[in-house]
């Protein structure tokens, strides 16, 4: 160790944090500069957690599930009941849906339906809510045995009712979904039977609000939001939710999604299969693509 | 004689160790509680508990143990919230190096000072703080951002301190307390 003298030592102390506070500038500069930067290193800071975040959020969940076995136990057959009306009312459902389904086939083998290909997915756990105070997003696990998740970069991600997101950062086993609520989200969407274009846009707050819709066309209260191909970064038809008009009368979509509470993401690859055009990246991601995609 | 000095030497060694753990003690809980606010408990609001635990840290140990809270270590506590919470690169590690600059100015005022008084100072810079956050982003990402999280950075400042100080003054007086080494 070197040994300083005391003024000295005592001027090096006061000098740290104007020294830092520079140093934090430049920070920002480069950052600046350099988008990249921030990503890979947070990308890298993410794959080196996401196992750490495994750990923990596991006996979360499974005591999740366990508070809520015991709980179940004093309202068992209350539950039941609920369960045989649901369950009534669920096989009239299902009998008007095999109908539809049948109509469907019916129709589309009169009008040579060409079927879109499903689309390949894998499904990750979402392991850490990594949102800011100003930017909504997940971080999910890739399983190991799955696809390589760099080629999950501009996957589109689906919870058990409806979009969820995108996949905006790669790393080798974890990927970043930015959610459909981010400020910098925007989503083009296809409303009621109609299909009237609009766009869907994040506000950090939990419902999305529409923008640009045709005046001539007004969205309807309770209806259906889809997913729309224009601009081609998104395959049409994926339930988005469902519209309704805030207090001061803008129209906005509540998401089917469970958005505050996402354990499983399915993560659907369709950027093999998308026009020419589209902003984001295919096989090798470019750092103009990899920018762009990050605005949606 | 010999094994004296062998034996004071281990004592020695044991009694540096100690006195190294306490004081990382304030930077280590620091970047440990930034990690477990990131796991998904499902509480409303968590993303902006964030950066108020950073500041609560900040202002605590730099008024009544500013050597455990060294500024280069500050400036990476900051380049780590920034990575965390998706907020521009190196805005936070500013932010909170500033915080500790204006809470090392007012030292002298605030250690005498009583509780209450020290508690209003951290919820006025904990808001100046969030609100130069806000601009901060908002001028990066070249965007309006809402302002409804600023108000709740300053609601959770002004609710959680209390709290946490009373755990922070329980580390001073014991974990932390490198003089007891």
């Amino acid at each position: 160790m070197i040994r300083l003298s005391v003024p000295l030592r005592q001027a090096l102390s006061r000098l740290t944090l104007p020294v830092m506070l520079v140093f934090s500038l430049g920070c920002i500069l480069i950052g600046r500069a350099d988008q990249n930067l921030s990503d890979h290193l947070s990308t890298a800071l993410d794959d080196i957690l996401a196992p750490a975040y495994m750990l923990v959020s596991g006996p979360i969940q499974a005591a999740e599930h366990g508070t809520g076995e015991i709980g179940h136990l004093f309202s068992l057959s209350e539950e039941n009941a609920q369960l045989r009306a649901q369950n009534a009312e669920l096989l009239q459902w299902q009998e008007v849906a095999m109908a539809l389904a049948a109509q469907n086939d019916a129709l589309k083998a009169s009008l040579h339906f060409m079927p879109t290909p499903t689309p390949e997915f894998s499904t990750g756990e979402v392991v850490a809510d990594l949102g800011g105070v100003y930017a909504r997003s997940v971080l999910v696990l890739v399983p190991p045995s799955g696809v390589n998740p760099q080629s999950l970069l501009g996957a589109i991600a689906l919870d058990g009712r409806g979009l969820a997101g995108r996949v905006v950062d790669a790393g080798s086993r974890s990927v970043r979904v930015l959610l459909i609520t981010d400020i910098n989200s925007r989503i083009p969407v296809a409303i009621g039977t109609s299909g009237a274009p609009a766009l869907m846009a994040g506000n950090n707050g939990p419902d999305p609000l529409l923008l640009y819709w045709s005046p001539s066309q007004p969205p309807a209260e309770g209806a259906m939001v889809l997913t729309s191909a224009e601009g081609g970064a998104f395959p049409p038809g994926l339930p988005v939710g469902v519209v309704h008009y805030n207090q001061d009368n803008q129209p906005e979509v509540l998401p089917l999604a469970d958005l505050d509470g996402l354990r499983l993401l399915r993560l659907f690859s369709y950027t093999n299969k998308l026009p020419a055009l589209t902003p984001i990246p295919r096989s090798a991601p470019t750092v103009a693509a990899k920018t762009l995609s990050r605005k949606h | 004689m010999a094994r004296g000095t062998t034996l004071r030497r281990h004592a020695h060694r044991w009694r540096q160790l100690d006195a190294a753990a306490r004081w990382i003690f304030p930077c280590a809980t620091l970047i440990f509680g930034l990690f477990i606010i990131g796991m998904p408990f499902g509480l409303p609001g968590q993303a902006a508990l964030r950066p108020v635990y950073a500041m609560a840290c900040v202002y605590f140990w730099s008024l009544y143990r500013p050597g455990s809270m060294p500024a280069p270590l500050v400036a990476l506590c900051g380049l780590l919230l920034d990575l965390l919470g998706l907020s521009p690169f190196g805005v936070w590690a500013l932010l909170l190096l500033l915080l500790q600059w204006v809470t090392l100015l007012l030292r002298r005022k605030l250690v005498p000072a009583r509780f209450l008084l020290v508690w209003a100072a951290f919820t006025v810079l904990a808001a100046a703080v969030a609100a130069l956050a806000w601009a901060a982003d908002s001028a990066l990402e070249e965007i309006w951002l809402p302002t409804t999280p600023l108000a709740f950075e300053g609601l959770l400042a002004a609710g959680l301190y209390p709290g946490l100080a009373a755990l922070f003054i329980k580390a001073h007086r014991g974990p932390a307390a490198v003089e007891q080494a």
